[in-house]
C-alpha cells in the first residue's frame, strides 16, 4: 500500500510537475496587475517601472556580469532610447511614428552609442574604464540638457511632453478599454506588453551565457591576453557585448517614455546608472535570475518605504521626523553594506560567482 | 625553393628601452619535429615566444608561418594560422571549468555568432555538440577526463598544464608553442607530461618547447637551440649542442682552469 510520502514523491517526480509550477507562475502573473489594481492604480505602474528596470538590469548584466566590463554610465542608453522614442512620436517634431518602427530604430541606435562608448576603451579596465563611462553618462545628459540650442533637438531642461502612448491594431495604451468585464486600464496594458518584453530578454540573456559568444566573455573576463591567445578577436567580443547590453538600454527607454508620455534628462542621471548597477550586483551578478530579484526588490522596497515610514512616524511621534527619502537612502546603503558583507556574491548568485567567492585557492 | 619548414624565423630583434631581449635570432621548425628552446633565465625563451604568438611587435626581421609572413599580426589572428601556446605562469580562465575551458579553445574553429545563439538554430546547436564532443575527447586525451567539471584552478598543479595543453590542442594548431610545461612538476608528471608530448607529436602537431628540464629536453628534442642574452649561441642535435662549449660557458659561467 502506498503511504502519502511516496504518493506525494510520486507526484513530485511526475513529468508533469515543473509544468505545474510554470503554469502556476504564469497564471499568478496573469492576475497579478488586477489585484495590484485593487490596491491602487500606482502600484502597477511601480511593477511597470520595476520591469523596465530588470530589463536595465539584464542589459547591464551583459556588459557587467559576463564580460566583466564595470560600466557606470549605464543609463545614457536608457536615455538614447527614450529620446529617441520621444523625438519621433511626439508633437515636438510633429512626427508620429508607430512604436514598432521606433523601438528596432531606437535599439539599433543605442548600439551604435554602446559601440561609441566600446571602441575609445578597449584598452582600459576596472577603475579606469568606470570612470570613462560614467564621464560618458554624463556627456549624454549634459547634451540632452543643452540641445535646445542653436538648433531645438532635445527641448532642454524642459523635457519632450505629450509622446504618443504605443497603439496596437486600434488598441490605445493609454485609454482604459473594458474586456470581458475586467477593466484594462493603460498602465495593465503596459504591464502584459513589459512582462512579454521580459520574458524574451530573459531567454536572449540565458541564451547568450551558455553560448560560444557567452564562454567567449568569461573568458575575456577571467584573462584577456589567455582570450587572444585562444584565438578570441577580444575588440570585436567586447564591443559586442557594450551593443547587446546598449540594446536592451535602448528598448526599455522606448517602453519608458511611451508609459510616461514625458521624459526629461532628470530622468537620466548617474545615480540612476548606480541604481541599476545596484540591481545587478545585489541580485547576483551574472545571473539572470539574480539580476531580475535584484530590480525587483531595488524597486519596491523603497516604495513600500514609502508607503510606510511616513504613517509609521506619525502614529509613533505625531509628526515626520525624517523623511521617507532619506530613510530610504539610509536603508540602502545599510543593506549593501550588509549584502558586501554576507552575501558578496548576490542575493541569487551564478554558479560561478558563487564558488569563486566560496571555494579556496589550491596551488 | 625550401617551404620544408614549418616555421621560419629570420633576423628577429626585440629591443625593450635600453635592453636587447632578442638580437638577430634565426631558426627554422620543420614539420613534425619537436624543437627545444633552452638557455638561462633571462636569456629571451619567452620573449621569442611573444614575439611569435603576437604579444610583442619585433622592431626587426621576420618571421614565416607555412610561408606566410605574421609579423604584426594580433595574437588571435595568430592562432586562427595555427599557432596555440601554453603559458610559463599558467594562464587558465580560473574561474571556468576544466570542460569549459577547453571549449573556450574550440572558439576558433567555431562561428556561431550572436544571432544564432539567441535564436538557437539548429546549427548553432549542432556546432554546441560538437564542441562538448571535442572538448571532451580533448580531456581525456590529456588525461584529465575525470577532472572536466572541476573549476580550472582547483585543479592540482600538473593538471593545470594538462588542461593549458588540451586547451591548445582544441584549436586545431599545426604547431604548439609551450613554454615550460614541466616547471614545478616530480618525476613521474614529468615521464607522463613526456609521453602526452610525444604522443601529440605522433598525431602530427609539432612542438616548440621551452624547458628548463635538461633531462627531459635531451630525451624528447630532435634538435635544441640555446640562446642566451637574447642571442642564439648554438643549435643542433641535443647530444652535440650539450658538449659545445658556448654552452656549457653560458650555463656555468665559464670553463674551469
Amino acid at each position: 500500500m502506498a503511504s502519502w510520502t511516496e504518493r506525494l514523491e510520486q507526484l513530485r517526480s511526475h513529468r508533469a510537475a515543473p509544468w505545474i509550477g510554470i503554469a502556476l507562475i504564469v497564471v499568478s502573473l496573469i492576475v497579478l496587475p488586477f489585484a495590484l489594481a485593487s490596491v491602487g492604480t500606482a502600484w502597477v505602474r511601480i511593477t511597470n517601472l520595476a520591469i523596465l528596470f530588470a530589463l536595465l538590469s539584464l542589459g547591464l548584466n551583459i556588459v557587467v556580469g559576463f564580460a566583466g566590463l564595470l560600466d557606470l554610465g549605464y543609463i545614457a542608453f536608457y536615455a538614447v532610447g527614450a529620446y529617441c522614442y520621444a523625438l519621433l512620436a511626439s508633437p515636438h517634431f510633429g512626427l508620429h511614428l508607430p512604436f514598432w518602427v521606433i523601438l528596432p530604430i531606437g535599439a539599433a541606435l543605442a548600439c551604435v552609442f554602446g559601440v561609441l562608448l566600446g571602441a575609445p576603451t578597449l584598452k582600459l579596465r576596472g577603475d579606469y574604464l568606470a570612470i570613462v563611462t560614467l564621464g560618458f553618462g554624463e556627456i549624454v545628459r549634459v547634451f540632452l540638457n543643452n540641445l535646445s540650442q542653436p538648433v531645438n533637438i532635445t527641448n532642454g531642461p524642459q523635457g519632450v511632453t505629450l509622446i504618443d502612448p504605443f497603439r496596437i491594431a486600434g488598441v490605445d495604451f493609454s485609454r482604459t478599454d473594458s474586456l470581458l468585464g475586467l477593466a484594462f486600464s493603460g498602465p495593465i496594458k503596459y504591464y502584459y506588453l513589459l512582462l512579454l518584453v521580459l520574458v524574451l530578454a530573459i531567454v536572449v540573456n540565458l541564451r547568450l551565457q551558455n553560448s560560444r559568444l557567452g564562454r567567449a566573455w568569461v573568458a575575456i573576463r577571467e584573462d584577456e591576453v589567455a582570450a587572444q591567445a585562444m584565438g578570441i578577436n577580444t575588440r570585436n567580443v567586447k564591443l559586442l557585448a557594450f551593443a547587446m547590453g546598449a540594446s536592451f538600454g535602448g528598448v526599455a527607454g522606448g517602453i519608458f517614455a511611451a508609459t510616461q508620455g514625458f521624459i526629461s534628462p532628470e530622468s537620466f542621471v548617474f545615480v540612476e546608472s548606480i541604481m541599476v548597477l545596484s540591481m545587478v550586483v545585489l541580485g547576483g551578478m551574472g545571473n539572470v535570475w539574480g539580476v531580475v530579484l535584484g530590480a525587483i526588490l531595488l524597486s519596491f522596497v523603497p516604495e513600500i518605504l514609502r508607503y510606510t515610514v511616513e504613517p509609521a512616524q506619525k502614529a509613533l511621534f505625531g509628526r515626520l521626523l525624517i523623511e521617507p527619502e532619506v530613510i530610504r537612502m539610509l536603508l540602502f546603503g545599510l543593506a549593501l553594506v550588509l549584502m558586501m558583507l554576507y552575501r558578496p556574491a548576490g542575493l541569487w548568485p551564478s554558479q560561478r560567482r558563487k564558488r569563486e567567492f566560496s571555494e579556496t585557492d589550491h596551488g | 625553393m625550401q617551404t620544408a619548414h614549418l616555421l621560419e624565423i629570420r633576423h628577429i630583434d626585440k629591443r625593450f628601452g635600453g635592453l636587447t631581449a632578442l638580437a638577430d635570432v634565426s631558426l627554422s621548425i620543420d614539420r613534425g619535429e619537436i624543437y627545444g628552446l633552452i638557455g638561462p633565465n633571462g636569456a629571451g625563451k619567452t620573449t621569442l615566444f611573444n614575439v611569435l604568438t603576437g604579444l610583442y611587435v619585433p622592431d626587426g626581421g621576420e618571421f614565416e608561418f607555412e610561408g606566410a609572413s605574421l609579423v604584426g599580426l594580433k595574437p588571435y589572428r595568430v592562432a586562427e594560422s595555427g599557432i596555440a601556446r601554453t603559458f610559463q605562469n599558467i594562464r587558465l580562465f580560473g574561474n571556468m571549468t576544466a570542460m569549459e575551458n577547453v571549449m573556450v579553445g574550440r572558439h576558433v574553429r567555431t562561428r556561431a555568432g550572436a544571432i544564432g545563439a539567441i535564436l538557437r538554430t539548429r546549427r548553432t546547436r549542432d556546432e554546441e555538440t560538437a564542441i562538448r564532443g571535442r572538448s571532451r575527447e580533448l580531456l581525456a586525451y590529456v588525461g584529465i577526463a575525470q577532472q572536466a567539471g572541476m573549476l580550472s584552478r582547483n585543479l592540482s598543479y600538473g593538471d593545470q598544464r594538462r588542461l593549458e595543453i588540451a586547451r591548445a590542442l582544441a584549436t586545431e594548431p599545426k604547431l604548439l608553442a609551450l613554454d615550460e610545461p614541466a616547471a614545478g612538476m616530480n618525476a613521474t608528471e614529468t615521464a607522463q607530461l613526456r609521453g602526452l608530448l610525444e604522443k601529440i607529436r605522433d598525431d602530427g602537431v609539432t612542438i616548440l618547447l621551452i624547458e628548463h628540464d635538461v633531462k627531459l629536453v635531451m630525451g624528447l628534442c630532435d634538435r635544441v637551440a640555446v640562446l642566451d642574452y637574447g642571442r642564439k649561441i648554438a643549435e643542433g642535435e641535443p647530444a652535440r649542442v650539450q658538449r659545445d662549449p658556448e654552452v656549457i660557458r653560458a650555463y656555468l659561467g665559464g670553463a674551469l682552469p
